[in-house]
């Protein structure tokens, strides 16, 4: 841990009870690991970029951050504070430096409010005294930021496209000048003209306000494009977290190759001679997790101990974790 | 003559707020055994397109132009001519595979009843042609697995049970609209891949629909550009990649975030997505063009050959000044 480390998540565990068809009322439910002990530090400024398949346990990990669902164990330090063992009260005053953009730009934001409203909603809940003015003055500021005309200040979500909605939840998350903005799937909802303008966007507003950033997302290209490091996850456990170059040009884990070998690059000459590295099979189930390594069902690599004896996640090279027997 | 040709295929939809041309004037042909892509962003009219051609556009959408398959005129039949074409010789599969297939019917009562209602075979031999065709899918344990419902497979499964349905009857034209996108990348690849490998198996032509200029790349032989309901470009895959001169595709192009390029910052097309409610006047991309001038926002540019590949573009800048 660094001086300038806002963040450490330690061991973080997060499971939902799940029932199966044909269970009985008196039936134990089945646990479901969704996060299973991810640890991470995060120092300011950085991005965190957070990459799987669907399932995987990305969307869990950043709402047990924010304690939107509930930790099994571990813990999140927030500038030295454990965020898991706070109550309610406690936690909102850390809640204003941590902020949420969400998939869906339309689904988030409520429908019935106009967008000064919507933009106005935190600082309102979290400073409640700040006079109207001042109110109506930073939503003017914030807006201007995310590059939308403060005289659409009375209009409705539903007047907006998609890539101004994004802006506006953009928008909600700046305006209390938060430390820490986790964005989950902010552009898969987006057309791909959209989404390099918000990307841009995003990226321009960290350097300005100082901002960390935890992305989520299924698009390892995009990931890349605003991360400093990447954490790959697999049915809830980190299999490889290091730079995000090394990451894209060295990947040690044959998870984190096979995925990086089925992102489609636009370019014919390069796509149509391109030998998939063959992963068969999707995501398992997260109720079962295979015994050892939760990636050996689809592995090429596979053999017994892989099967027996789950690998640790650890360093191989300076600051290149991997969880693997048989790493590259 | 093409084995499909479409003509000034134009859809109108009436809506409380007046009329919305969704697809205007759009032209191409497909040869047998090729890969279309038609590319663009939602709203661009390409699912729109092809609905019409296959005569699913909703009850207040209207199609005219001209859409020929194997030199018969199909745009517009009754539904009674319609379905001695569809399935049989044009198949389609969705995006949403869940929502395609009915949830309360075992997958083998929904592929038999293709092959008995098209077909007129006996439901037994139905269901061994099915059981075969899931094989061909390469879905493990058909046999048992096709007395499954829908959703006790996976996304990608269920992906695989609509090709295979749509192939039960041998079409010669598959139409995929947006096959993949409700999958995550790794699905994606195989599935792109099982469309390759069938298409060389079957010897049909399939027209795919997408978004992701990454599965144009590897998957398809020509592709056609759409913005707000009207072609941009069209040309051969590899030669537009390289040769884009249109505005739009030059900047859908870079606009890619690309895993093998490290620039800092991605390239935008500023503005946003026409409003489809209001008529276009003029080129629908020039408010957000970079190149454009007086002329663009008055005149509908035309479909004109920029070189000797098959390669067309409708713009009314030079080519020399967009290069």
């Amino acid at each position: 841990m660094s001086e300038h480390t806002i963040l450490q998540v330690q061991n973080l565990k997060v499971n939902f009870d799940v029932s199966s068809e044909g269970d009985m009322p008196w039936t134990k439910a089945k646990k479901l690991q969704a996060v299973n002990n991810v640890s991470f530090d995060l120092n300011s400024g950085e991005t965190l970029g957070i990459v799987g398949e669907s399932g995987c346990g990305k969307s869990t990990l950043a709402r047990a951050i924010v304690k939107m669902v509930p930790a099994d164990s571990g813990k999140v330090i927030w500038f030295g504070n454990d965020l898991l063992s706070l109550n309610k009260s406690e936690m909102r005053q850390h809640r204003k430096q941590i902020q949420m953009i969400f998939q869906d730009p339309l689904a988030s934001l409520n429908p019935r409010m106009n967008i000064g409203e919507i933009i106005a909603e935190p600082l309102r809940t979290h400073y409640p005294k700040t006079p109207e003015s001042d109110v109506k003055e930073r939503v003017k500021d914030v807006m201007n930021k995310v590059g939308l005309l403060d005289n659409l200040v009375n209009r409705y979500p539903h007047e907006f496209s998609g890539g101004q909605c994004q802006r506006i939840g953009i928008a909600r998350a700046l305006i209390l000048k938060p430390k820490l903005i986790i964005c989950d799937e902010p552009v898969s909802a987006l057309d791909v003209s959209i989404q390099a303008q918000v990307v841009n966007l995003l990226m321009d507003l960290q350097e300005e306000m100082d901002l960390t950033l935890i992305f989520i997302a299924h698009d390892l290209s995009i990931v890349k494009h605003i991360s400093t490091k990447i954490m790959v996850l697999y049915l809830g456990n980190m299999v490889e977290l290091a730079n995000s170059d090394d990451i894209c040009t060295k990947p040690r884990h044959p998870y984190t190759q096979a995925l990086i070998s089925a992102v489609p690059i636009p370019d014919p000459s390069i796509e149509k001679s391109k030998k998939l590295k063959k992963k068969e099979g999707e995501i398992t189930s997260p109720v079962d997790h295979p015994s050892g390594c939760v990636f050996r069902t689809r592995c090429q690599k596979a053999q017994d101990i892989c099967s027996i004896e789950k690998p640790e996640f650890k360093e191989v090279s300076s600051n290149h974790e991997v969880a693997c027997h048989f790493h590259d | 003559m093409s084995f499909l040709e479409v003509n000034n295929l134009k859809v109108e939809f009436d809506t409380a707020d007046g009329v919305v041309s969704a697809v205007n004037n759009v032209s191409f042909s497909l040869d047998e055994g090729k890969i279309l892509a038609i590319v663009g962003e939602s709203g661009s009219g390409k699912s729109q397109t092809v609905f019409a051609m296959n005569g699913l556009l909703d009850h207040n959408g209207r199609a005219s132009g001209s859409v020929k398959f194997e030199g018969k005129e199909i745009l517009n039949l009754p539904s009674s001519e319609l379905n001695l074409i569809r399935a049989q010789k044009i198949a389609m599969i969705f995006q949403d595979p869940m929502t395609s297939l009915n949830p309360y019917v075992r997958v083998s009562e929904q592929m038999a009843e293709v092959l008995v209602h098209h077909k007129g075979i006996p439901k037994s031999d139905a269901i061994q042609q099915s059981i075969n065709m899931l094989d061909a899918v390469k879905i493990p344990d058909a046999k048992n697995r096709i007395m499954m419902y829908p959703h006790e497979f996976s996304g990608g499964m269920r992906q695989r049970v609509m090709i295979a349905m749509s192939l039960l009857c041998h079409p010669k034209l598959l139409i995929a609209d947006e096959p993949t996108t409700a999958l995550d990348v790794t699905v994606q690849a195989q599935i792109m891949q099982l469309l390759a490998d069938i298409q060389k198996e079957f010897g049909m032509s399939i027209i795919l629909i997408t978004h992701d200029l990454g599965v144009v790349a590897g998957n398809s032989d020509e592709m056609l550009v759409m913005y707000g309901g009207e072609v941009m470009e069209i040309g051969k895959t590899e030669h537009l990649y390289s040769n884009a001169t249109h505005p739009y595709t030059q900047g859908l192009m870079s606009a890619v975030p690309r895993l093998d390029d490290s620039a800092d910052r991605l390239v935008t097309i500023p503005g946003n997505p026409p409003n489809m409610m209001l008529t276009p006047v003029g080129c629908p991309f020039s408010p957000r063009c970079k190149f454009a001038n007086t002329t663009c926002s008055s005149q509908t540019p035309v479909l004109t050959k920029v070189d000797n590949n098959d390669h067309y573009r409708a713009c009314h800048v030079a080519v020399e000044d967009t290069l």
